[in-house]
């Protein structure tokens, strides 16, 4: 197989000077054509929806997650994802527009989901982002916080945990924080 | 092939250690001949004892014939993806397979058979669909060779062994061979991924499946078939008797035969049968095992050559080896040259003809119909333009309003467009739209431009 190998590379290097003589054509971005493909794959859920503010502009959206079990059921939680032209090598930046308390999640919004940082890959879609972010919602996880004091709560006291849950949830007051009333 | 293989040089003795049974194989091996290429050509031992890793697709008619030839033809490892099940109906060719063993998974009997009748070969059965796994599993073996009986399923392998190369990592190389027969007619090729002509490439030699209109189907049915279509496409999607058609499923087919069968007496037809019912559902291609015999052969040797660099195999110049027996016997070997504008393998979009005054509809329609496209499902975006989403929901309401405008109101003559289906596997396709006649602009304010 080493024959064809060199040969390979042979033909790349020709590639490559027909390149840089210009005689490539402007095409439709790698990028889009990326997302495009991604989201034409997407099997969303009942629970989640998109919204596009701009339907020409693929790469900017809104996702809705509408947990149906857990200790979040019964929130409505609005991210959105910004995704640039160096996608898939970069993965997208996903924020929550909402303050709510939860140990994943800080109250600016960011949110602590390996696959958004240290575990993206270019094989990894938005699908698999989408899955993630609802796993959040299911299985708060404390050992990866942002929000600590959540993260606290919900190590050392389930019980109270759930039921800041469900106060903050209806817009009240946990530990001096006021959050976003996020019941639908 | 009408000679044996000649080997020059002296014919060593087999070594103590290595049976009886692949003596002739590794004086093949180990003695180059008038046609080796020297320079790739190693005659040592661990390189004739320890082939390379190796994937078969498919344990169907061609598949039972390829892992026998492998194993036989020294191969000690390999995998095979199958997601099939033994039908009573492919005992009479797939010789891998017995009464008994009806009903269980084609990939296992066939790697549990193969094993035992031959010492000393690893088979590794995979029960499921060949999309179920990811590049990592493709990254560990040298070499792929097909036997499948679905074009849709050849298009995601290639596309997915083409984006595999890495320019960094020689191993992320890996020739597709690829056999296929239809009837008395039968192709072997061998495809070096990004170098050489691709399936993608290939395509048109493979012309879709004549469809009939569905109006016809509606309306108008003449032949048997047109009534098990009719039970296929309309009566099931209005009647929904089970959740999901399951086309292995004799209650499912025997649902659809009853259908058709009423809607043939309707229309005085006769010929509908179960088995044409679940021939035409399946999309069965008559099989003959000989002619499997001989492309399997053909695939394996090209394995072996590929593998061994004992003769110069099928892939460089020649890559396509075309076999009918229709008519007497002929068979021809060419090179299908690499189109540069392949969706897969290509760089630069493809040409795409279009009349302009289509509305976006009938041009996603005519998608589906054209050789070079066979889309089902395709999401359609130009350069910051998006024309048509199937999915998400909500993009697809929005831009559902343009199916009804027509394509030169969408887009201009020479633009780009960005085509997506989920069937194509991890490439998508571009095309440049060529307009076939002068838009006509609808009237708008009783100005007609
Ligand atoms: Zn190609």
């Amino acid at each position: 197989m080493l024959k064809i190998w060199s040969m390979k590379q042979k033909q790349q290097q020709d590639a490559n000077a027909d390149a840089a003589a210009g005689t490539r054509k402007k095409k439709v971005t790698a990028a889009q054509l990326r997302v495009q493909k991604d989201l034409s794959e997407l099997a969303l859920p009942s629970t989640m929806k998109t919204e596009f503010p701009d339907p020409d502009d693929i790469l900017y959206f809104n996702l809705t997650i509408e947990p149906d079990e857990g200790m979040y059921k019964g929130g409505r939680f609005h991210f959105t994802f910004a995704i640039s032209q160096n996608f898939p090598h970069e993965a997208p930046k996903v924020k929550c527009t909402q303050k709510i308390y939860h140990p994943n999640i800080d109250l600016e919004g960011n949110v602590c989901l390996n696959i958004l940082r240290e575990d993206w890959k270019p094989v990894l879609n938005l699908n698999a982002i989408i899955v993630g972010l609802q796993f959040l919602f299911l299985e708060p996880n404390a050992s990866d916080p942002l929000n600590k004091e959540a993260a606290e709560d919900l190590r050392s006291n389930r019980e109270g945990f759930k039921r800041n849950v469900r106060s903050s949830m209806g817009g009240g007051t946990v530990k001096n924080q006021t959050f976003e009333r996020v019941l639908k | 092939m009408s000679q044996p293989v000649m080997v020059s040089g002296t014919i060593l003795a087999p070594s103590s250690t290595m049976a009886t049974r692949w003596q002739y194989l590794d004086n093949v091996r180990r003695n180059s001949g008038p046609f080796t290429d020297p320079d790739v050509f190693d005659a040592s031992e661990a390189a004739a004892t320890n082939m390379e890793q190796i994937n078969v697709f498919g344990a169907g008619g061609l598949g039972c014939e390829i892992l026998k030839n492998l194993a036989l033809s020294g191969f000690k490892k390999i995998h095979v993806i199958d997601m099939d099940t033994i039908d009573v109906s492919n005992l009479n060719r797939q010789f891998l397979f017995r009464q008994s063993d009806v009903g269980e998974s084609k990939a296992e009997v066939a790697a549990k058979f193969v094993e035992k009748r031959v010492k000393g070969v690893s088979i590794t059965p995979h029960n499921c669909k060949i999309q179920d796994k990811d590049e990592d599993f493709y990254m560990q073996f040298t070499l792929v060779i097909c036997g499948l009986d679905s074009i849709e399923a050849r298009r995601w392998i290639n596309s997915t062994l083409v984006d595999l190369v890495d320019m960094n990592n020689p191993d992320s190389f890996k020739p597709l061979i690829d056999g296929g027969t239809e009837g008395f007619k039968g192709q072997s090729r061998v495809i070096y991924p990004t170098m050489t002509s691709c399936i993608e490439c290939q395509l048109d030699m493979h012309a879709p499946r004549a469809a009939v209109p569905l109006c016809t189907l509606a309306t108008i049915p003449r032949q048997p078939e047109h009534c098990i279509e009719w039970a296929h496409i309309m009566a099931w999607e209005q009647e929904k008797p089970f959740p999901k058609l399951d086309n292995d499923d004799p209650e499912h087919i025997t649902w659809l035969y009853k259908k058709a069968l009423a809607r043939a007496a309707e229309f005085n037809i006769t010929g509908v049968t179960y088995s044409l019912t679940q021939g035409v559902v399946k999309n069965i291609i008559p099989a003959i095992a000989s002619t499997n015999a001989i492309i399997a052969a053909s695939c394996c040797n090209e394995a072996f050559k590929i593998a061994t660099n004992a003769n110069p195999a099928l892939g460089g110049e020649e890559n396509y080896m075309m076999y009918s027996g229709n008519d007497s016997i002929y068979t021809y070997t060419f090179k299908h040259e690499k189109k540069d504008d392949c969706p897969v393998c290509g760089n630069m979009a493809k040409n795409l003809d279009v009349d302009p005054n289509l509305t976006l509809q009938e041009f996603i329609e005519s998608l589906a119909a054209r050789p070079e496209a066979q889309l089902k499902k395709p999401s359609i975006r130009a350069e910051g333009r998006t024309l048509y989403m199937q999915s998400p929901e909500s993009l697809r309401l929005q831009t559902a309003p343009n199916l009804e405008k027509k394509v030169g109101d969408l887009v201009g003559n020479g633009d780009e467009i960005g085509v997506t289906d989920p069937s194509l596997g991890r490439v998508d396709f571009k095309f440049r739209l060529k307009f076939t006649s002068e838009f006509v602009k609808a009237e708008t304010n009783g100005h007609a431009k």
